[in-house]
């Protein structure tokens, strides 16, 4: 496996969120997290960011234990992280927040290039102060920025979130053709036909634990774990 | 002398007390605008500084320009060094709530002001100035010394800011004060980079405490006007922004000049108006005012 979280508990604070959710992500897939707000979708990626206090659980990437590693570490070992709401380095320009994304596995201007090839947008901004860019484009630099990690899996938050259907469109083609480069994913997705048509497998994730994990190929839109666990 | 050679004076004066000012005040602001922490005990940093450049001094023999440039290197570094640790034995653990801080460095305060009485003693402590020559202007002759402070200061201000906008370790530190937990998310270690802000907050502080104290002498009291004057800078400047500390430096330091220098001598009658404490009454004027209709400061940001 290229990613496990097994029977994980964590929370902020008081408040526990997830509780005892488990997960696999194999090397090459792309695994879609779908379930309603509050779900725990979002904390589940923090939690593999060592971002929540993980209580109970363990999340293991490609052999290695990552959540009794400190926080800035984590990402050290191969994650790329997509925030939900990009959290771009606002104040910093496109040129700044690549460079952040170089440094953090001392990547150079090799894989620099090879990204902005993949976002010829970006390429034309890289002087442009990133809270300045569309919302379209402040995506593409968020998903940039992970990929200069050369990570070995990628955690995308609702990528398409707010984004007009050109964009949704543009922002899935990438992650198919990042899928056809071997990167393993794990795709945040609220949209049935975008999960469907991008992912290998789907977790349904409800209160805090993933219920059900199904193959795409199993699934039609009107597939009954979509009213179940989505409410669509 | 003739007016424009008093003026001239005047200048000097405020640009040097304005240069020292404004390594001191940057040193507060780049705490605030990265860590978001109040240093109430930056003063006692300062303080440090002057008091460990006599200690320095008085253990290096031969020309006071040798021991005053291993002064000028070593304090700074300590000061930074007993900086860092305060950031991780205290500020660290109090995971940086902001009231907290404010108390814990009041604390830190104290400490470091006693700490210096005890070790120091309550006398006043001079340093003995590494160059003596007098540059010779139209009507008066002008401490070298006192130009060689602007020099330095004016470089390393450049230097802070070259630092900041154009490294690495600016780019890290500035992603930081954006993101605390976006920055951790692509590998930047948090607690490294406050100890080290902190640390380099008060090693400016220091390094203006060096240069300044061949001029005025060391004492473990002296931290308070440093303090407070670096507060009125911050606030004017808008804390966070450098650009604004140092234009608000300028601004104090020539307020603090002009008044008792130059002004009694544009209105005779009136001279005996113009008391340094005038200018202090002026300066508290200027923060009241920009508090009233300016909180963020003339460059600051409003608060988000
Ligand atoms: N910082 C926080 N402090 C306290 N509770 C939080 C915090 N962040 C999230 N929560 C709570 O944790 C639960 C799960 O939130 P999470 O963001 O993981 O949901 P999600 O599945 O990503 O939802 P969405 O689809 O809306 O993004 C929610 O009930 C939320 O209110
Ligand atoms: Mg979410």
């Amino acid at each position: 496996m290229m990613l496990t979280l097994q029977s994980i508990e964590a929370g902020y604070g008081a408040v526990q969120v997830l509780r005892g959710l488990t997960f696999e992500v194999r090397p090459g897939e792309v695994l879609c997290l779908m379930g309603r707000n509050g779900a725990g979708k979002t904390t589940a990626l923090r939690a593999i960011m060592g971002q929540v206090p993980v209580t109970a659980g363990s999340v293991v990437l490609d052999g290695t234990p990552v959540n009794t590693l400190p926080a800035h570490e984590v990402p050290k070992q191969g994650i790329g992280y997509v925030p939900q709401g990009r959290r771009l380095f606002g104040e910093l320009t496109v040129a700044e927040n690549i460079e952040i994304g170089l440094m953090t596995r001392g990547r150079d201007a090799r894989v620099r290039e090879r990204v902005l090839s993949i976002f010829p947008r970006l390429r034309e901004r890289l002087d442009q102060m990133s809270r300045t860019l569309s919302g379209g484009e402040q995506q593409m630099l968020a998903i940039a920025r992970a990929l200069c990690l050369e990570p070995k899996v990628l955690l995308l938050d609702e990528p398409t979130e707010g984004l007009q259907p050109s964009m949704i469109a543009l922002i899935r083609d990438t992650v198919v053709a990042l899928k056809a480069t071997g990167v393993t994913t794990v795709l945040v997705e609220q949209r049935v036909d975008a999960a469907l048509s991008v992912a290998d497998r789907i977790a349904f994730v409800t209160g805090g634990r993933v219920a059900e994990t199904v193959p795409t190929a199993g699934l039609t839109t009107t597939s009954p774990q979509f009213a179940t666990y989505v409410g669509v | 002398m003739q007016l424009g050679s008093i003026f001239l004076l005047a200048l000097l004066e405020g640009l040097a007390s304005a240069s020292v000012l404004a390594l001191t005040a940057c040193g507060l602001s780049l705490v605030f605008g990265i860590m978001r922490v109040v240093n109430v005990a930056h003063g006692e940093f300062f303080m440090l500084g002057a008091v460990l450049a006599w200690f320095t001094a008085s253990l290096i023999p031969g020309p006071p320009a040798l021991a005053f440039a291993v002064a000028l290197v070593v304090c700074p570094l300590i000061v930074g060094a007993i900086a860092a640790l305060a950031d991780m034995l205290v500020l660290k653990r109090l995971n940086y709530e902001p009231e907290a801080t404010i108390v814990a460095t009041i604390g830190l305060l104290y400490i470091l002001q006693q700490g210096a009485l005890t070790v120091f003693g309550p006398n006043a402590l001079p340093v003995p100035a590494p160059v003596d020559f007098r540059f010779q202007f139209p009507g008066f002759g002008y401490s070298g010394y006192k130009i060689a402070v602007i020099v330095a200061a004016v470089l390393l201000l450049l230097g802070l800011w070259l630092i900041l906008t154009r490294t690495r370790i600016g780019l890290v530190m500035r992603a930081t004060q954006i993101d605390r937990a976006t920055a951790r998310a692509f590998g930047i270690n948090v607690d490294r980079v406050y100890a080290g802000v902190f640390a380099m907050g008060a090693g400016l502080a220091a390094i203006a405490a060096v240069l300044i104290v061949p001029i005025q002498q060391a004492h473990y009291l002296m931290g308070a006007d440093p303090l407070l004057l670096s507060f009125s800078v911050v606030i004017i400047g808008g804390l966070g922004s450098l650009r604004g500390t140092v234009v608000a430096a300028l601004l104090i330091g020539m307020v603090d000049q002009m008044i008792p220098i130059f002004m009694p001598v544009v209105f005779p009658a009136y001279g005996a108006w113009f008391t340094p404490t005038l200018a202090k009454i002026m300066a508290t004027l200027v923060v009241a005012l920009v508090l009233v209709f300016r909180p963020q400061g003339l460059f600051g940001k409003r608060a988000a």
